[in-house]
This record gives C-alpha cells, sequence and structure tokens, in this order.
C-alpha cells in the first residue's frame, strides 16, 4: 500500500467536502440541531413543563414506572425532574447520537463515490499510478475522518449543553455516563463504516450525489428502531447493550465495506461510465 | 514484439457484452513520434487508451506498453504514462495548484520536487497568475491547458491526448498544438493523439491509424497512405472557361489519365496519372491543342482525403 498515494487522495476530498455548501451544510445543521439545540430545549424547559398546572404528573409517573428495572436502578435518589432529565439526555439522546456519524459517513462518502462520478472527475484519478484498493482506502478514510471528528466535536458541544442546560435541576455534572463513552468510542466508528459501506455499494448503482444520498438514508432506519425500542420501554441504552450494538455496527460495515471493495474496479467503474 | 517500440498490440480485442469496442488490433508506436489515432465517435479510440493504459483488461489479444504488460502491470505502467481525458477531468472545487499538487504526489514525485514542478508547469501553461483560484472560475480552455499539464506533472515517457482541443477556441488551439509539437520534438515524448479532427492529425502527426468500427483499417505517414489509395500522382491545373472543352477532349485521348475532376464552371481540372514522367507530355499535348495553361501544380491528398477514401473503401468492403 502507497500511503502517500492514499493520503493525497484523503487531502484532495477532504478539500473538496469543505469547500461544498451541499455536503458542508447538512453536516454543520444535523449536528447543531441534534447536539445543541434539542439538548438544550430539553434541559431547560424540562423541570419548567413539569411545573406548569396543566402537566399531567400521574401520566409521567406511570411512564418512568414502565421502563425497565435496571434503567430505574440508576435513578435512584433522584426526584421526578431529574429522572426526566437524565432519561431525556442520557437515554433517550444516544441513539439519536448514531446519526450524527452514520450522516456524516453517509453524506461525505456519497460525494466521494457517485458524486465523483457526477463531475466526471474519478476518469483522471483512475489513470493515476495507485492501486484500486489504494483509491478504495483513500475515499473511505475521507469519509471516515469527518464522521469521527464531527461526531467527537458534537459529543463535547453535547456533553457542555447538557450539564449546563440541566444544572439548574441536576446541580452537578451527570454526563457522560459509561455507556457514553463506549458509544462514543466504540459504537461511532462502526456506525461510521455502516453508514459508508451502505453509500459505497449505493453509489457503484448510481451517477449522482443526490441518488446515492437519498437511497443510502434508508440505513437510518436502525437507528430509529433503537429509538423507538427505548421509549417503548423494550430496552435501554446500559453498558452491555450499547457494546452488543457496536459489535453489530461493525460487523454490517464490515460487510458492506468487503462488498463494496469486491465492486471498486476501476475497470467496472469505466465499463459503467 | 516488437524491438525499441513503445506500444506495440496484437489481436488487441475488448467487448462489451455484445459489442466489440476494439476488435484484432495490431499496431506498432515507435519512441518520440507522434502518432494520430483516428476516427469517428464510437470507433474505439478512447477504449484502446484504456487498454493501453491497464484500466480496461482485453477480451482477447495482447498489448505491451514500455516493455510491461498492462493487464498484469497496471500500476507500474501508469507511473510511466500520462493521460488527458476527453473531458478535462479537473476538480473545480480544488485551486489550480492544489489540482496539481495532488496529482504530482498520486504519480509519486518527490515531496520536495513538487512546488518547484507545480510552478514550472503553471508557468508553461501560462496559469501562475489563476494558481490560488478554484478551477470552477476558469474558462473551458484554461481547465483543458490545466488537465494537459496534470498529465504532464511527473514527465511521462508516452502521453496519450484524447481530443486534446475539443471544444476549444482557435487561439487556444493553436497553444495546445504548439505544446504538442514541443513536448515530442524537443521534449522526446511519444504522443497518442486521439481525434477526430483531421486538420489537427495533418499538423501534429507523425503517422496516423484509422480506426472504423473497433478494426485498424489504416496504418502509416499520410503520403504512405495515399500511395496506397491513389497509384502514380495527382496534378491539378487551371485554364480558361473557352478552353475546357478541348483540354477535356486532350485528358480523355491521354493514356493513363485517371479520375478526371472538374466541377461545372469551374476552369480548375485535377486528375491522376501513373507516372510522374507522363507529365511533361500531358502539358506538351495541352499546349499543342491550344489550352492555356495559367497555373499547374501537384496536388498532395490530404489527410481528410485520405480519411474518407479509407471510409468509403471500408463501407463498400462491409456492404
Amino acid at each position: 500500500m502507497n500511503w502517500r498515494s492514499i493520503w493525497a487522495i484523503v487531502r484532495r476530498d477532504l478539500l473538496a467536502v469543505m469547500r461544498s455548501k451541499g455536503v458542508m451544510l447538512p453536516l454543520i445543521i444535523v449536528p447543531l440541531i441534534f447536539m445543541i439545540i434539542l439538548p438544550a430545549a430539553f434541559g431547560f424547559l424540562t423541570p419548567v413543563i413539569m411545573e406548569l398546572p396543566g402537566a399531567n404528573m400521574p401520566d409521567i409517573s406511570l411512564f418512568l414506572d414502565q421502563l425497565p428495572p435496571a434503567l430505574l436502578a440508576q435513578f435512584e435518589g433522584y426526584d421526578l425532574d431529574q429522572m426526566m432529565v437524565v432519561f431525556t439526555l442520557v437515554y433517550m439522546f444516544a441513539p439519536m447520537f448514531l446519526i450524527i456519524p452514520l450522516m456524516v459517513a453517509s453524506v461525505v462518502a456519497a460525494d466521494s463515490f457517485a458524486g465523483e462520478k457526477e463531475r466526471k472527475t474519478m476518469e483522471a484519478l483512475i489513470y493515476t499510478p495507485t492501486t484500486d484498493l489504494e483509491l478504495f482506502t483513500g475515499k473511505v478514510l475521507s469519509a471516515m475522518f469527518p464522521a469521527m471528528l464531527v461526531s467527537l466535536v458534537g459529543f463535547l458541544l453535547y456533553g457542555l449543553t447538557a450539564n449546563i442546560s440541566a444544572w439548574p435541576t441536576m446541580g452537578r455534572i451527570f454526563f457522560p455516563n459509561a455507556a457514553w463513552i463506549i458509544l462514543v468510542l466504540w459504537v461511532t466508528p462502526g456506525t461510521a463504516a455502516m453508514g459508508l459501506g451502505a453509500t459505497v455499494l449505493v453509489s457503484s448503482k448510481v451517477n449522482s450525489f443526490q441518488e446515492a444520498n437519498q437511497i443510502a438514508g434508508v440505513i437510518v432506519l436502525p437507528i430509529l428502531a433503537l429509538v423507538v425500542g427505548q421509549i417503548s420501554g423494550v430496552m435501554y441504552f446500559g453498558t452491555l447493550l450499547t457494546v452488543l450494538l457496536g459489535v453489530f455496527f461493525w460487523l454490517g460495515g464490515g460487510i458492506l465495506l468487503y462488498l463494496g471493495v469486491r465492486t471498486f474496479r476501476r475497470s467496472e467503474i469505466l465499463a459503467r461510465g | 514484439m516488437t524491438e525499441s517500440a513503445v506500444i506495440v498490440t496484437e489481436g488487441l480485442k475488448r467487448c462489451f457484452d455484445d459489442i466489440t469496442a476494439v476488435d484484432d488490433l495490431d499496431l506498432v508506436v515507435y519512441p518520440g513520434e507522434v502518432l494520430g489515432f483516428l476516427g469517428h465517435n464510437g470507433a474505439g479510440k478512447t477504449t484502446t487508451v484504456r487498454l493501453l493504459n491497464g484500466v480496461l483488461t482485453p477480451t482477447a489479444g495482447r498489448a505491451e506498453v514500455l516493455g510491461l504488460d498492462p493487464s498484469t502491470h497496471g500500476a507500474e505502467l501508469r507511473q510511466r504514462t500520462g493521460v488527458l481525458t476527453e473531458t478535462p477531468s479537473v476538480d473545480e472545487r480544488l485551486t489550480g495548484y492544489e489540482n496539481l499538487a495532488i496529482f504530482a504526489a498520486l504519480y509519486n514525485v518527490p515531496a520536495g520536487d513538487i512546488d518547484r514542478r507545480v510552478a514550472e508547469l503553471l508557468e508553461i501553461f501560462q496559469l501562475t497568475d489563476r494558481a490560488v483560484d478554484r478551477v470552477g472560475e476558469y474558462s473551458k480552455g484554461m481547465k483543458q491547458k490545466l488537465a494537459l499539464a496534470r498529465a504532464l506533472v511527473h514527465q511521462p515517457e508516452i502521453l496519450f491526448l484524447d481530443e486534446p482541443t475539443s471544444g476549444l477556441d482557435p487561439v487556444i488551439t493553436r497553444q495546445v498544438h504548439t505544446l504538442i509539437r514541443d513536448l515530442s520534438q524537443d521534449g522526446g515524448h511519444t504522443v497518442f493523439l486521439c481525434t477526430h479532427n483531421l486538420a489537427e492529425a495533418q499538423r501534429l502527426c507523425d503517422r496516423v491509424a484509422v480506426l472504423e468500427h473497433g478494426k485498424l483499417v489504416a496504418l502509416g505517414t499520410p503520403s504512405e497512405l495515399a500511395s496506397e489509395l491513389w497509384k502514380g500522382v495527382r496534378i491539378e491545373f487551371e485554364t480558361s472557361l473557352a478552353a475546357l472543352p478541348t483540354a477535356v477532349g486532350v485528358l480523355d485521348n491521354f493514356l493513363d489519365v485517371r479520375d478526371i475532376h472538374h466541377a461545372g464552371d469551374d476552369p480548375v481540372i485535377s486528375l491522376s496519372l501513373n507516372l510522374r514522367d507522363q507529365v511533361p507530355d500531358l502539358v506538351a499535348s495541352l499546349v499543342e491543342a491550344g489550352v492555356p495553361l495559367f497555373r499547374l501544380t501537384p496536388k498532395e491528398p490530404t489527410l481528410e482525403d485520405i480519411y474518407f477514401a479509407l471510409h468509403e473503401k471500408n463501407e463498400a468492403v462491409t456492404v
């Protein structure tokens, strides 16, 4: 493997991504909404809403009572306001956090693989002395790096927002817990790999950034299932589940990337183009 | 395979499903020459370039480029060739400098030499003033020049140019032609020029190869091809309108005159003779018959004449 060539591809793709409004806008707006605006709103407003005369306290208590016992044990010593804040900001947002690496990896990969075909810039790369594997690795890394960077920055901002906005209710730093650390360090790269792998496969069949992005968007369904599963009390983001989720995403991502690298042949790309 | 040739193909063939893009191609290209690879759109020119650079594998036959088999040593070979694709394929979000510097790294130009090499190319192609501008802001001609500079960034031994002047204005076209000539004559590069611009090929190429439906129908210098198509010499003379019938009468009675051509009231007649030595006799016969001769010149067939004659011959064979 010629790592100098691989880094040249990474540098090229990252420069191109940073200069594209179509790519950069979702990379800024989605994390802003999920990592700052929504948690800030929940953190600040939860105690206010709970104090409103119309707030249905029995229903909220009933909802919390239906949560898995292991999760309820985590709320030991919290009052109702604090339980709602912790449930929302620590558990509810955990699956939503995974949308970030998934989305960033997908958008950048769609630009890097399908977008390159659309802009007809792939052919020049194909005539370079890089091997198919080096080209593929360079393109995968150029989507992986922003996915990890945006996720890590998003996590730090989320931590700050959650702790600051919920300070009046919690009175102490309550975020992150162990599951979130595992989520960020273990599940996030796996999720990015899965989004990336799905987009690479889709990109081999389509000829535009938009098409690739829209079709690969289906990969968000497992994340939505996690959100629903947690709200309905079927599961919660404990340490074990988070570790297992990481295994699932890494496996899924690995398989999709393996299939992707098998389809990434310059002769095939030219024949299709 | 042929000694000293930089490109040799034997029975090279590439099919896409039921379409044969390149069919049984036998070709030899020598170092330092400009070979014009002519053919209409879809004749198989681009597919040949891809096969010769190892980005497509042949269905049958074999190729050797710079002593390497493209299908097994593609990466090694591409380090020594440069390709200008039909569309410039430059990244419009990057600056001119970035486009060249990144490809210099991809072509393994030593890190310490990249800045110097890029500056040199920008200077040659008169893009220095726009080096830090994004390529999206460049004109079509500038993009084409940048793409040509990119193909040269690693000083390749063979340069493949696919329609290098397509869509360019005459000024830029002339600049590109000068560059191609300089590359071949002063730089010693072998140039494989794919084009359907016959005037361009006539101006630049040492030899031409003509491709029809993936098959090579001719290979040689324009004069070699002309002599294969038209035996003897072709001349053209100008007389007066009044003497035109007399002149035609003389020609009809003159032995070995062929392909007499004149258009209506145009007092210019072109014809073919078997031998150059017959020209003075023909002139004497015309003068003796009282035909005034205002001008008589040898008429070399242009590449366009050759190309269309080959095309017609091939169509006739196909039918």
